[in-house]
């Protein structure tokens, strides 16, 4: 660990993409990490898809930007294994089974539940059938188009959920935001934390820990997971193989499964990959795990092929339903 | 052309003067053509039809339509505002405070896009704009049929903000070529206003309209940031598919696709060329040589 820090320290840099400072706690993360190492962190194109941080990584390998450490969905981490260098975190063994891969390209970071967040001044919700009244009028927005990201589409397998759907049909979900859309209440705006502080998307869905986020600047922000539709989501880690900064990138995943960066995850409101180890072994910081928002109801979570199915079918119904 | 004397081959040097204008074009206009076209007909297992063909699918037809609608409507109303505003300006005093003014003015606007343009209407009439919110307060509801911001409606008002102004620019040198001295001298023939128009002014400027009127649809056609700014969902305009199947982390990133549709997006372009072209030389007819 020692070599490994001060190899770290000589490189002096660590390129991360696609980090908005306020996405499960990223803005401290990075200060914490950058104090403690004295490395500095350049980040680059925060608002990105996990899609443009891999398309970086192609068509900047071997220039000295390229990025060193990558944080993706699930669905472009499965299909880019061939990008990723394996590596095992001291902790590996702490990050259940099912959420690594077993030759270490990969391994799931942090997740939550898909939620409502909504301006609790302005609107009340208590289930996902409410926003089509008439009193959601132009209010409820999704983080992203579903064709284009990863959010949006557990965005729209939510409202699928709760609306007779499964893990494996998303349609009533697209049906149900074509209701809201030719009722006048869907807001074509990707939701970002400007957008819910100025009032444009006074009602999101997006992850708990996303739509937590909120409330530092919109205290009347709730977060709200609906007992019929709960649905996680985690996203992982991978180093580069083209990483210019090597030692640092390994040095950055030890920092973020270590104790210290679980738990500044968890303060985020995400549910870090380690959770239920560190709850055994004391490490978890309890005032932080008893801030997230409460779930009731049993988890699902898309694997593989039902994140492929409800892709493919939104390609081909998501704009008809929708656009304008 | 003349043949060198001595009847010896001799290398022209004259295109040497054109060689920075060659390679300019070279590497921002045929270099990415090139690179579209190729890139559309790939695919994993060597060349395809495949990328072409999806461009069928329904959603990709109704976008290809929603853009032509959106820069055929915002350019037509910022053609003819335009064009009657630089009319307006272009017939007063030539050094006037008016004339240096709107100019001016439309130099800055013209180039006012994007995010921050997308965002200063969101500010204005956005849902809690500061203009809904006082009406609000004053009882009137702007938007008393939904909000129309967020939609195509929304995006055409938006463009024609930055197309009048420029239209005012690229139109006032036309209008400035024109003199006085037509008009007297169609008057002293015995012509009327309407004469002027319809034989001696209009036929004039006809093509300097049309070829701003295309610069305008083609300023439309491909503007991404204030759409993606104002409504990134739904994939609504062709730039936005683009940018879908460029960067989607869900599984439908196709760089190929995306390639296709620019391919769509430059025969567009290249049809009305044509087409502008073709007008040109009928236009031009009427004018002396």
């Amino acid at each position: 660990m020692n070599a490994l820090i001060s190899a770290a320290k000589a490189e002096g840099q660590l390129n991360v993409i696609a980090l908005p400072l306020n996405w499960a706690n990223y803005g401290t993360i990075i200060k914490d990490f950058e104090a403690k190492y004295g490395i500095k962190v350049n980040q680059a194109n925060p608002q990105g898809s996990s899609q443009d941080e891999v398309n970086a990584v192609k068509s900047e390998a071997g220039t000295s930007n390229a990025p060193d450490v990558l944080d993706i969905g699930m669905a472009v981490a499965w299909a880019n294994t061939s990008l990723f260098a394996p590596y095992e975190v001291a902790e590996w063994s702490d990050i259940p089974a099912d959420q690594k891969d077993a030759s270490g390209l990969w391994y799931q970071d942090y997740g939550g539940y898909m939620s409502i967040g909504y301006d609790s001044s302005k609107y009340t919700v208590t289930s996902v059938s409410d926003l089509l009244q008439p009193a959601f009028k132009s209010a409820v927005a999704l983080d992203g188009d579903p064709t284009e990201a990863n959010a949006a589409l557990n965005g729209v397998m939510l409202a699928s959920l709760a609306n007779g759907g499964s893990i494996s049909n998303i349609a009533p979900g697209v049906s149900f935001f074509k209701e809201l859309n030719s009722d006048g209440n869907f807001v074509p705006v990707t939701a970002t934390a400007a957008t819910i502080d100025n009032g444009t998307t006074p009602v999101v869905f997006d992850w708990d820990y996303l739509n937590s986020a909120s409330v530092v600047n919109l205290p009347s922000w709730k977060v709200f997971v609906p007992s019929n539709a709960v649905l996680g989501g985690y996203y992982a880690q991978a180093i580069t193989k083209t990483a210019p900064h090597p030692a640092a990138a390994r040095l950055w995943e030890e920092y973020l499964y270590s104790a210290t960066g679980q738990n500044l995850w968890l303060q985020g409101g995400a549910r870090p990959v380690e959770m239920s180890a560190m709850q055994a072994n004391g490490t978890l910081n309890q005032t932080y795990a008893a801030a997230l928002p409460t779930v009731s109801g049993s988890p699902v979570t898309l694997d593989q092929s039902q994140a492929a199915a409800a892709a493919s079918y939104l390609a081909a119904n998501w704009s008809a339903a929708v656009g304008s | 052309m003349r043949r060198p004397l001595g009847g010896r081959l001799r290398i022209s040097t004259t295109w040497l003067g054109a060689a920075p204008f060659l390679g300019y074009t070279g590497l921002f206009l045929a270099l990415p053509t090139v690179l579209v076209v190729v890139g559309a007909f790939s695919g994993p297992h060597g060349p395809t039809l495949a990328n072409l063909t999806q461009l069928s699918q329904p959603y990709v037809v109704s976008a290809f339509l929603n853009s032509l609608v959106l820069s055929a409507v915002s350019s037509g109303i910022g053609a003819v505002v335009g064009a009657i505003l630089a009319y307006a300006v272009a017939t007063g005093s030539p050094d006037g405070m008016m004339r240096r003014l709107v100019t001016a003015l439309c130099g800055v606007l013209s180039q006012f896009g994007g995010v921050t343009l997308a965002f200063a209407f969101i500010a204005t009439i956005g849902t809690e704009g500061f203009i809904v919110i006082w009406l609000q307060q004053h009882g009137i509801t702007f938007y008393p049929n939904g909000v129309w911001l967020f939609s195509l409606t929304g995006l055409t008002l938006i463009y024609t903000y930055f197309q009048i102004p420029l239209m005012v620019i690229v139109f006032m040198p036309a209008l400035d070529g024109i003199r006085p001295q037509w008009r007297e001298a169609t008057e002293t023939l015995g012509g009327a206003t309407w004469h002027y128009w319809r034989h001696v002014a209009g036929p004039l400027l006809l093509p300097a309209f049309l070829g701003a009127w295309l610069l305008l649809f083609a300023n439309a056609f491909s503007a991404y940031a204030t759409a993606a700014a104002l409504l990134d969902i739904g994939g609504v305009i062709v730039p936005l598919q683009i940018s879908r199947a460029l960067s989607s982390e869900v599984g439908l990133d196709q760089a190929s696709f995306a390639a296709a549709l620019a391919l769509g997006m430059v025969v567009v372009v290249a049809i009305i060329t044509v087409l502008y072209a073709r007008l040109q030389r009928r236009s031009a007819r009427w004018l002396p040589r």
